[in-house]
C-alpha cells in the first residue's frame, strides 16, 4: 500500500505555478486519506479568493503527481474553502481542462499562463544563482560551469520550458532562450532580483496568511 | 502632520474606505470577501491594533476620524470607493456612502467615484452625474468586480476608452487602478497590469496610479511605470510589511526609488485594514538596512515627504502649507529600461 510519506513526496514535487515553490513547502497539503489504490488528498489556499487560474492548475498537478506514484489506481484532488472549489473539483476529478471548469469565464486552457510564470521562476532562480557569482564573465559561462541545487533547478526548469539545457548552452538566458549578452548582464540582475524579490514576497504573505485563516501560530 | 527632528510633514492618506461588511449586508461570497480582508488585516497589524470581526465589519464613523485624524497624523484622506454589490447588496463602500460621511466633517476627505465600463452608455451619463454632484477628481476602479456573469474586465476595452475619455472631458484626472483574483478571460493572469500600459499610452493627460503597486506583479509595475511618465505605485496593502516584514518592504521601496523614483510613490493605509498611526511612525523611522543599501541605495527625509503627502497633494491640488514643501526635482525615473521577463 502507497505510504503518506509517497504522496507527500510526489506532492512536493508540484508547484504552485504564481510563487515557483512547493505545495507542502507552501502548507497548501491540508490532509490525506489512503485506501489501498485509491488516494484523497485535501488541498488548501490562503484565502477564498485564490486565483482560480492557479488554483486549477495546482489541482490538476497535484493529481497527475500522486496518480503516477506505483500503487495508485485512482487520485481525487478536493480543494477546500474556494469559491470555485466545486468547479475545480468536479472537472479535475472527471480529468477535464479549464475551459469545461469554467465555460462561461475561460477561452482558452492555461497553458500560456503557465508558461509566462514559468519564465518569471526561471529569471529568478537564475537570479538567485548570479547573485553568488563575479558579475564580470557571468555572459561567457555555460550551464556546465554551474553547481548547486539552485543551478540544478535553472537546468530542470529550463527542460519543463523546452529550452536548451545541455551543459554546453549558456548558463544565463532570458524567458524565450535568448542567451544574456555582456552587455545585458547588468539589466538583466536588476531585473531578476525585482523578480525574485516579487515571488519570494508573495510567497511570504501566502504563508503567513495561510497560517492565520487556519488559526495556526504565525511564523 | 506628522513631526520629526524638528521637521513637519505632510500627509495624505491615498486610500481609505468607510464599509459596510454587515452580515445583513453580505451574500456567501460578501463573507468570504470580508474574511479573506480580516486575515490580512490581523496577519500584518501589530496586535494592539487588531480589531474584533463585528467592528471590522461595520466601524463607525467616530473610528474612522479618531483613527485618521486625531491619532493619525492624516491632514487629507482620499475616500476610494469600491462597490461590489454582487457581494454586499447594499453596496461594500459606494461613492455616495462616503460623500455622506465626508460632508460630516468638511476640509477633511477627497471622495472619489468609481465606474464599470460594462454599464455602456447609460454608465456614461451616470458618471457625469457622480463627476458633478461630488466634483470628482479621481475615480477607483477595481478589474476583478464582477457584474452578472461577467467576472472582470479591462482597461484597454474599447468601453473602458469611451470612460477614459470621458474622464479626460471631466477633469477626472487621477485613476486608481486595482487588481484582483478575476478578470475575463478567466485563463489569463488577472494580476497582470499591461492593460494599464495601453491606457496610460493612449491617456497622457491622466493619471494611472496603480495599487499596491501592481503588487502581487511588482515586476510587472516596475516595467510600465518606467515606460510610462503618468504611472504611480499606491502602497496600500505594501506598507503594512514594514512592521511583519521589514527587510522585505525596503526591497519593495529599493525597487520602487529606483525603476520609478521618489516623485511617483503614494502613501496609503488602506484604512481600515490597517491604520495609519504605526504604518507612518514605522515608515518615518525606516532607513534601507546597511547591508542592502550598496544595492537599493538610502531614503532621503524628503523622499518621505514626497511620499507620505507632497506626490498625492500634487495630483490633487491640495494646498500644502509652506514650510511643508519640497523643492522640485529633476524627472526621478531612475530605473534603467528593464529586460522584458516574457
Amino acid at each position: 500500500m502507497t505510504a503518506v510519506a509517497d504522496v507527500l513526496r510526489a506532492l512536493d514535487g508540484v508547484r504552485d505555478p504564481e510563487l515557483d515553490q512547493s505545495l507542502v513547502e507552501l502548507g497548501f497539503v491540508a490532509g490525506m486519506e489512503i485506501d489501498g489504490p485509491a488516494v484523497t488528498v485535501r488541498l488548501r489556499l490562503p484565502t477564498y479568493f485564490c486565483a482560480p487560474n492557479f488554483a486549477f492548475l495546482m489541482v490538476a498537478d497535484a493529481r497527475r503527481a500522486v496518480e503516477a506514484l506505483p500503487g495508485v489506481g485512482s487520485a481525487r484532488i478536493e480543494l477546500e474553502d474556494h469559491f470555485t472549489a466545486e468547479e475545480i473539483n468536479t472537472a479535475v476529478g472527471r480529468g477535464a481542462g479549464f475551459v469545461d471548469a469554467f465555460p462561461d469565464h475561460a477561452v482558452e486552457e492555461l497553458d500560456e499562463l503557465r508558461t509566462l510564470f514559468r519564465r518569471k521562476a526561471l529569471m529568478a532562480r537564475q537570479g538567485r544563482v548570479a547573485a553568488a557569482l563575479p558579475v564580470a564573465g557571468l555572459a561567457g559561462l555555460r550551464l556546465g560551469d554551474l553547481g548547486g541545487a539552485d543551478a540544478e533547478r535553472c537546468r530542470a526548469l529550463r527542460r519543463e520550458l523546452g529550452l536548451d539545457a545541455r551543459p554546453s548552452a549558456p548558463a544565463f538566458v532570458t524567458g524565450d532562450g535568448a542567451p544574456v549578452t555582456a552587455a545585458d548582464v547588468p539589466r538583466f540582475l536588476r531585473m531578476a532580483r525585482l523578480v525574485s524579490t516579487s515571488l519570494e514576497g508573495n510567497a511570504g504573505l501566502c504563508r503567513s496568511l495561510i497560517k492565520t485563516r487556519y488559526e495556526e501560530v504565525a511564523a | 502632520m506628522f513631526e520629526s527632528g524638528g521637521r513637519q510633514y505632510f500627509v495624505v492618506d491615498g486610500h481609505t474606505h468607510f464599509w459596510d461588511a454587515r452580515p445583513e449586508n453580505r451574500n456567501r461570497y460578501g463573507e468570504g470577501f470580508i474574511a479573506c480582508f480580516y486575515d490580512y488585516h490581523r496577519n500584518l497589524s501589530p496586535e494592539e491594533y487588531v480589531w474584533p470581526k463585528e467592528k471590522y465589519d461595520r466601524y463607525s464613523e467616530q473610528d474612522m476620524i479618531h483613527d485618521l485624524f486625531e491619532i493619525g497624523y492624516v491632514d487629507k484622506a482620499i475616500m476610494q470607493p469600491t462597490y461590489l454589490t454582487e457581494f454586499f447588496p447594499g453596496g461594500f463602500n459606494t461613492t455616495e456612502q462616503d460623500a455622506e460621511m465626508a460632508a460630516h466633517h468638511p476640509g477633511r476627505f477627497i471622495v472619489n467615484g468609481a465606474f464599470d465600463p460594462r454599464d455602456g452608455e447609460t454608465g456614461l451619463d451616470d458618471l457625469r452625474r457622480l463627476a458633478e454632484t461630488h466634483g470628482l477628481q479621481g475615480v477607483k476602479l477595481y478589474t476583478a468586480e464582477w457584474k452578472g456573469q461577467s467576472r472582470g474586465w479591462k482597461l484597454n476595452d474599447y468601453w473602458s476608452y469611451r470612460y477614459l475619455e470621458l474622464c479626460e472631458e471631466l477633469g477626472i484626472k487621477n485613476i486608481h487602478v486595482h487588481k484582483g483574483p478575476t478578470i475575463w478571460p478567466l485563463n489569463r493572469d488577472a494580476f497582470d497590469v499591461a492593460d494599464v500600459d495601453h491606457a496610460a499610452s493612449k491617456f497622457p493627460e491622466l493619471n494611472f496610479i496603480v495599487e499596491h503597486c501592481g503588487l502581487p506583479r511588482l515586476e510587472d509595475f516596475c516595467w510600465i511605470a518606467t515606460q510610462e511618465p503618468n504611472v504611480y505605485g499606491g502602497l496600500a496593502v505594501a506598507m503594512p510589511f514594514i512592521h511583519s516584514r521589514p527587510r522585505y518592504f525596503s526591497q519593495i521601496v529599493g525597487e520602487l526609488l529606483y525603476w520609478i523614483g521618489e516623485d511617483r510613490i503614494l502613501f496609503a493605509s488602506d484604512y481600515a485594514i490597517w491604520q495609519p498611526k504605526w504604518l507612518i511612525e514605522k515608515f518615518m523611522a525606516l532607513q534601507m538596512p546597511e547591508d542592502m543599501q550598496s544595492e537599493l541605495g538610502t531614503i532621503s527625509d524628503d523622499a518621505k515627504a514626497k511620499i507620505l503627502g507632497l506626490n498625492a497633494a500634487k495630483l490633487y491640488g491640495i494646498e500644502v502649507p509652506a514650510a511643508m514643501r519640497v523643492p522640485e526635482s529633476e524627472d526621478a525615473a531612475i530605473g534603467s529600461e528593464p529586460a522584458s521577463v516574457a
